[in-house]
């Protein structure tokens, strides 16, 4: 028998925690009107506005307001989330005219003397409160052919490349696909025939991949009439992104590689 | 020899669905390279135009008498010389056909109704296409003497019937 065995075991916590909680000070509480666009297609066809007077901490994002109504006021608000955590990107909505992703947004940063105004992302046809139905969003997506594309033999081991290649696409490698930058275009509002920066920024991460083969072909596919010459350079999605992609930037490499690609 | 890509991938395309009156297919598609033209010549259209219109500009306003010198004789004076001529009508071309297209991006991105896009279209193109056409014929046909005019109406230095 080792000495180790015959140690106690374990502590449960190697931190020693204070018996009295709150040591680092109370989290502060303040009041928020948070202002929701809901809609419900079975009750009526016309969106009104619903108001609730909250009490929240100083920690809370506005998902955390959002889930306070569903959970405690008024369970038939929708919203999506899913990982809550800025990953997923399900709960990208308008909060205060700006698409943000609720989990990411803290409401200590907003305006408090105004009420929060929470409401769906635009140009995309919204199925009930601040849910919208994606599938044009991904209908664009997928046309741009999302996947790696190799014409040589599959190798055995990994596909090797040097931290250069891999560096010209890193920006447009951490999309999460909120859909926040095509719904916060203008030029996608009116018709929603324009492909969108966020399918754009998803094609720039292949076109620039020096493993993938397929980058004319892209091109080719954004070449078009609603494709990256419908850009107007307002720079709307960059500013929405959650997860801060250049995207107006990878948008201008698309064409110029267009251009690169016809001169 | 393998295959060429393009004949192994068919490029996906949207189906033809509606989902409750909302229709998600692309509508029409055009292969070519129109809108990369338009938007390659508005940029090389800008530049020139610069170049173009600040000369224009400094020429009428500052240089000599400047502003003051601008009259009936200075603008016929100048559209005497093919110099001018030439100048006058780039800039023409260039401006209009820069504005037009300025204007066509502004019709598709706000007009929301195929049918309101092709009526104002329409209207764009023919205002412009007579805008041009007027400016064009004026340039090259001004003559600041013409024959058989009454005298009393022609300019000073037009030499006596």
């Amino acid at each position: 028998m080792t000495t180790q065995e015959k140690e106690a075991a374990e502590p449960a916590s190697k931190v020693d925690l204070p018996q009295e909680q709150g040591g680092g000070g109370e989290i502060p509480t303040f009041d928020v009107t948070l202002r929701v666009r809901r809609y419900n297609p079975e009750l009526s066809s016309e969106a009104y506005w619903d108001e609730w007077n909250l009490t929240m901490f100083g920690t809370d994002r506005v998902l955390d307001a959002l889930h306070k109504v569903k959970w405690e006021i008024d369970g038939s608000l929708s919203f999506r989330r899913s990982c809550a955590h800025g990953v997923c990107g399900s709960d990208a909505m308008r909060i205060n005219g700006r698409n943000r992703l609720a989990c990411k947004t803290l409401l200590k940063d907003l305006d408090l003397s105004k009420p929060v105004i929470v409401e769906a992302i635009k140009g995309l046809p919204c199925e009930k409160d601040l849910i919208v139905d994606m599938e044009p969003f991904f209908q664009s997506y997928r046309e741009i052919m999302p996947f790696l594309i190799n014409e040589g033999h599959e190798p055995k081991r990994e596909r090797y490349q040097s931290v250069e290649d891999r560096e010209r696409f890193d920006d447009t490698t951490k999309c999460i696909l909120c859909a926040a930058c095509t719904s916060s275009c203008p030029v996608f509002w009116t018709d929603g025939q324009y492909f969108g920066p966020a399918a754009i920024v998803n094609a720039h991460r292949f076109i620039f991949d020096s493993r993938d083969d397929a980058g004319d072909m892209r091109l080719e596919i954004l070449n078009d009439k609603e494709g990256v010459w419908r850009c107007r350079t307002t720079f709307n999605c960059t500013e929405a992104c959650p997860r801060g992609i250049q995207v107006t930037k990878a948008i201008a490499e698309v064409k110029q590689a267009v251009l690169a690609r016809a001169f | 020899m393998a295959t060429p890509l393009k004949a192994q991938i068919a490029v996906p395309r949207s189906s033809d669905k509606t989902v409750a009156g909302v229709k998600y297919n692309r509508s029409g598609r055009k292969r070519n390279n129109f809108e990369m033209y338009a938007w390659l010549y508005m940029r090389v259209s800008g530049v020139i135009l610069l170049v173009l219109i600040f000369g224009h500009l400094f020429v009428n306003l500052m240089a000599g008498d400047g502003v003051h010198a601008i009259d009936f004789g200075f603008v016929g004076g100048k559209w005497a010389n093919p110099f001018w001529q030439v100048w006058d009508l780039v800039m023409l071309w260039l401006a209009m056909l820069h504005g037009t297209n300025g204007v066509r991006t502004v019709i598709d991105d706000y007009a929301e109704r195929d049918r309101t896009r092709i009526w104002l279209k329409a209207l764009l193109y023919l205002g412009s296409a007579f805008a041009i056409l007027v400016g064009t014929l004026v340039i090259f046909t001004f003559d600041p003497c013409p024959a058989g005019a009454d005298p009393e109406l022609l300019a000073s230095f037009c030499p006596a019937p």
